[in-house]
């Protein structure tokens, strides 16, 4: 026991057994969507009704392609951890963990669409 | 959980009986704002779906998130994104140790408020 350092003997403790690591990867991507969302905005939302021709031609060079694309999927990943914040504070009982595992497949399934919409638009 | 006796002694306000503040509803709104935007970001993938897909199934997509009701919706995740962000902004700041004295806090509330205001009408005129 003598031998375990403080950092050691803390591993797996706290009710999620996870430690900061939650609260690490929203710090992570919420620095990286605070880039990604800005420009985001201002390329989706210039093609926002605009006819097919010029959306497909605008989304298929590269920056509004990597940005729509990072976006979608940085975006939908913090939302997944996000969205399972919400679960766990307010659904208790049985229902907690089908909802959680339902939402990382609604956001796994959106990222993918949404990637490969892109990719075949820009490709 | 056991229905145990607690016995008769005070329990901390919640929700139901504390004053609402505006601390607490910024707060709210950072969450509500957060999960409530699944809604525009699965309409911008059906989007670039129905884009990838044809003309005609493009057009009647663009279309229905471009109507008064799409227009209505787009408009309120615009204001929910910029209200997220900025208010991700003052948490990675709090994460910092810093602007946690209530005063401050307070004044980073509005800030997140009056800005995300402010960068929403920005965006509706720009674009």
């Amino acid at each position: 026991m003598a031998f375990l350092t403080d950092r050691k003997r803390a591993t797996g403790l706290g009710s999620a057994k996870q430690g900061t690591s939650h609260h690490w990867h929203m710090t992570i991507t919420s620095v990286a969507l605070l880039i990604l969302v800005p420009l985001f905005i201002f390329t989706f939302g210039r093609m926002l009704g605009a006819p097919h021709a010029d959306v497909v031609a605008y989304f298929a060079r590269p920056f509004p392609a990597i940005v729509a694309a990072l976006t979608l999927l940085v975006g939908f990943d913090h939302f997944r951890h996000g969205v399972q914040v919400l679960i766990e504070d307010y659904v208790h009982g049985p229902m907690r963990k089908p909802l959680i595992l339902l939402m990382i497949c609604v956001s796994y399934g959106a990222a993918a669409t949404g990637l490969f919409a892109i990719a075949k638009i820009a490709l | 959980m056991a229905d145990v006796n607690r016995g008769n002694r005070p329990l901390s306000p919640h929700l139901t009986i504390y004053r609402p503040q505006l601390t607490s509803v910024t707060s709210i709104l950072t969450r509500i704002t957060g999960n409530a935007l699944l809604l525009g970001a699965l309409l911008a993938v059906w989007w670039f779906l129905a884009a990838a897909t044809s003309p005609s199934y493009f057009e009647t997509v663009d279309g229905l998130i471009t109507s008064w009701l799409g227009d209505l919706v787009m408009l309120g995740s615009l204001w929910a994104l910029w209200y997220h962000l900025l208010s991700g902004l003052r948490h990675l700041y709090w994460d910092t140790g810093r602007g946690l004295e209530v005063p401050t806090a307070e004044k980073l509330g509005w800030a997140v408020i009056i800005g995300s205001v402010v960068l929403t009408l920005v965006t509706v005129i720009i674009l």
